[in-house]
């Protein structure tokens, strides 16, 4: 099984190159110290010094002389913390809404929708703000607001998967063999919705990093954390002087994210066995 | 047979080989295979699954799906040209004038979305040019052909309000609108109750007669052989192993592999009831009654479908009642309510004398004794979990200490006839034959007194379809086990049952010992079901046993 996933997922050379760049993201955000020397915040050198204009500083300084490198290689660490954090958390949240929606169905079901689609009916990246703006923006409060308003979709995944699987045989042998109800769900129906969670999961990932930024870019990032978003809100009203402020830490979110969304397609064919072309 | 007597065959294949992707379980999915289709005749091809059948009518048509799976070799020449090295353009004059098919699937092969009279229009749209009137007239036609009552109604409605019988006709129409050559049926029956079959089987039969097609029939049915086939071609993974005339293949089968086959069909032999009934009564089933509601709102009453209108049987120590009915007859959710998995809306069951709660209690108060065996090997194992695990599941939810639970999964395993080493495999790695014991190990993991078996043999070919049963009689026997035997096959449940209760609409119409039920049936409808079955005749049944 193992390997006919990574042959279909090899197949996919997009989701081949997302995978590369998300190793050297990692790979940063492991040896930071190694790769930039400065504190991102401290003033390294001259203030708008453009990328190899001073020694030691390949992609230049910003407008109060802090190196562009350094604050990139923070930013990496904080984009990669708050995108899994929060992902990992509405992932829990919307798994849990959305198992039991589908598996007890009724009124249970009915209850737990409606109270999805009242986050739904509010558009995500105002209820972020509205959240963060509440509770001073620190790394715990942007990982909350990104986690609640990123669950909806999730649950209503999850509640699809069960509806169906819980018609399966294998879930009324387990029924008659006197299983437990939470035993039932964490082992036999969970594993089996597991695939499309996965892939929703690396693109949520992608989708907490471009709010983090958004929220950064408008200034509502942790201040004590240097990121990606922070780079380029600062220095967007400098942009017709020195272009490099903001380009090198966009493209990082460009590449990341885009890395994100090829390694969920792969994850999608790799998963999926039915994409092979040989299925039945 | 004189081949110069008869004219030129309507359809001939000659060694074609069908190459399959790599990595599949063989290199070829048909090789060397040879058949030869004469007007007027009807040619089966039968074999179990994965016998390349299907390929051979999709090569036909062009319909395999290039270029994971191709033809590499051989020719199959139907109008004086080989239809492999025509192309797509080519192809398409040839589908549906020349060549009609129909699929095994009634329910989806027709677009739920488009009226009747629309998806026969199709077929001439696509090919000839003829006036709005005149097109309609020959649709009404075609639907009346084909035995449609109110082809006027009919040629307005959508697919949805047509049984599945209907829409296989409707299919049949479609494929015949235009009077092909030759009609290709793959498993057009198969998906069908027994009744509908026989319809379909003598319309196909007479549809043949008037207009001299020729059909090129696929199944895996021998009984459906008998009653319609000219000429047959046995395959076996990808190869004909036997060819010949009808009769003479039926009555004097020389390949081993369609001995097997054809003994292999239940053949209506009666189990014979033991001599004394033992008195205990395992389950009493006494007025039980289950109504869907389906689609209704606060304010708008849903559709009731009444499953069970008042059912009464019992069963004792080690006997069988077989339910028998065709789909919708309500039997599978009588199947539901007596292990607990459905809750009943009134009457009583009662297990080892007990009266069960209905609903959610039920299962706990029976504390597993009551298992079932699933209709579907492949969804009714879970395919994360290794067998070994999943027999022993249910012993450990009872409290059984796990390394107990598991040497009892593997003696089981053993009793099934799978190894000790298929414990450590996953499900995807089995045949559905071997899923099905599997099934059973995991039912009787839990050391049952009743097991409720819900079609266990309907997914499988005929030959393991044999074994399977065969390892039920066995475990009925060694663990002294009621069972409840749920079918649509009669043979089958002759072949298995102590008792017969046949099932029409949420009612019991007959009930009895298996013997006098099908001997000397008393109600209409069970007589219909009986004569409905696919049967080879009797005088070549002992020759082909004797063989």
């Amino acid at each position: 099984m193992k390997s006919s996933f990574w042959r279909r997922f090899r197949r996919n050379k997009g989701a081949v190159f997302g995978l590369v760049v998300l190793a050297l993201v990692a790979l940063v955000t492991a040896l930071g110290p190694l790769v930039a020397q400065h504190d991102p915040w401290d003033m390294a050198g001259m203030p708008f010094a453009a990328p190899l204009a001073e020694p030691g500083m390949p992609l230049g300084t910003d407008t109060m002389g802090r190196d562009i490198l350094s604050g990139i290689v923070a930013g990496a660490r904080v984009s990669l913390l708050i995108g899994v954090v929060s992902t990992v958390v509405s992932l829990f949240i919307g798994v849990g809404v959305g198992a039991v929606a589908g598996y007890f169905g009724g009124w249970i079901d009915a209850t737990l929708m409606r109270f999805t689609e009242l986050f739904q009916a509010i558009p995500s990246f105002a209820l972020a703000i509205v959240l963060v703006a509440i509770f001073e923006p620190s790394v715990q409060s942007i990982v909350a607001a990104i986690a609640v308003v990123s669950w909806p979709p999730v649950a209503r995944l999850v509640r699809s998967e069960f509806l169906t699987l819980r018609q399966r045989d294998f879930v009324a042998a387990a029924q008659l063999a006197g299983q437990s109800t939470p035993r039932i769900i964490l082992t036999q129906i969970l594993p089996n919705a597991a695939s499309p969670i996965v892939v929703m999961a690396s693109l949520m990932i992608a989708t907490a990093i471009l709010l983090e930024s958004s929220l950064s870019f408008l200034g509502l990032g942790d201040p004590n954390r240097m990121s990606w978003g922070y780079m380029v809100g600062s220095a967007r009203t400098v942009l017709r002087q020195a272009w490099w402020m903001a380009v090198f830490p966009g493209v990082a979110i460009l590449m990341t994210v885009l890395a994100l969304n090829l390694v969920g397609e792969g994850l999608n064919d790799g998963l999926n066995a039915r994409a092979d072309g040989k299925g039945k | 047979m004189t081949m110069d007597a008869i004219p030129v065959p309507v359809l001939d294949v000659q060694d074609l080989d069908i190459r399959l992707p790599a990595g599949g379980d063989r290199a070829l999915a048909v090789r060397g295979a040879s058949l030869r289709l004469m007007a007027g005749q009807t040619l089966c091809v039968v074999g179990e699954s994965g016998s390349g059948k299907s390929m051979i009518a999709n090569a036909i048509m062009g319909l395999l799906p290039r270029p994971h799976v191709e033809p590499v070799a051989g020719r199959i020449v139907f109008d004086g040209q080989d239809l492999l090295q025509l192309g797509e353009d080519g192809l398409r004059t040839l589908r549906g004038r020349r060549i009609g098919m129909v699929f095994q699937e009634p329910m989806s092969a027709l677009n739920p979305v488009m009226r009747i009279g629309e998806q026969i229009a199709e077929v001439f749209d696509a090919h000839v040019r003829l006036p709005a009137a005149e097109k309609r007239r020959r649709i009404l036609a075609a639907l009346a052909d084909v035995g449609l009552p109110e082809p006027e109604v009919l040629i307005d409605s959508y697919p949805f309000r047509l049984s599945g019988g209907q829409r296989q006709r409707v299919v049949i129409a479609c494929a015949l609108a235009l009077e092909p050559a030759l009609l290709i049926c793959d498993e057009p029956t198969t998906a069908l109750d027994v009744t509908t079959q026989a319809q379909i089987l003598a319309l196909i039969r007479d549809l043949q007669r008037r207009k001299g097609t020729a059909v090129l029939f696929i199944t895996h049915d021998f009984g459906v052989v008998a009653e319609i086939a000219d000429q047959v071609v046995v395959m076996q993974t990808g190869q004909v192993v036997e060819a010949g005339g009808a009769a003479a293949v039926l009555a004097r089968p020389q390949h081993a592999y369609t001995r097997k086959l054809i003994a292999a069909i239940p053949d209506g032999r009666v189990r014979a009831p033991s001599a004394e009934r033992p008195v205990e009564r395992v389950l009493q089933v006494q007025d039980l009654r289950k109504t869907y509601v389906t689609g209704g709102t606060l304010f708008r009453k849903g559709r009731r479908v009444e499953a069970a209108r008042g059912l009464s049987f019992e069963l004792r120590r080690g006997e069988t009642l077989g339910l028998v009915g065709e789909s919708g007859s309500g039997k599978s959710t009588v199947g539901r309510c007596i292990v607990g998995l459905s809750p009943f809306d009134g009457g009583r069951v009662l297990f080892n004398g007990r009266t069960m709660q209905s609903g959610a209690q039920f299962r706990a108060q029976s504390q597993g004794r009551i298992q079932m065996v699933f209709q579907d090997p492949y969804a009714s194992l879970n395919p994360r979990h290794r067998v070994g695990p999943t027999i022993a599941a249910g012993p450990i939810a009872q409290g059984l200490p796990r390394a107990e639970a598991m040497a009892r999964a593997l003696e089981l395993l053993q009793l099934v006839g799978l190894g000790p080493e298929a414990a450590e495999r996953f499900p995807h790695e089995f045949s559905g034959g071997q899923r099905q014991r599997i099934g059973i190990a995991r039912a009787l993991a839990m050391r049952p007194a009743l097991l409720v078996a819900d079609e266990p043999v309907s997914a499988l070919d005929v030959s393991v379809q044999a074994q399977v049963l065969a390892l039920f009689a066995e475990v009925r026997e060694r663990f002294q086990l009621a069972m409840v035997f749920i079918t649509h096959d009669l043979r089958v449940a002759g072949e298995m049952c102590d008792h017969i209760a046949v099932m029409q609409r949420g009612e019991i119409v007959e009930y009895g010992e298996t013997a006098k039920v099908l001997a000397d049936p008393r109600h209409a409808y069970t007589r219909t079901l009986i004569e409905a079955q696919p049967r080879l005749s009797a005088a070549a049944r002992p020759e082909a046993l004797a063989a």
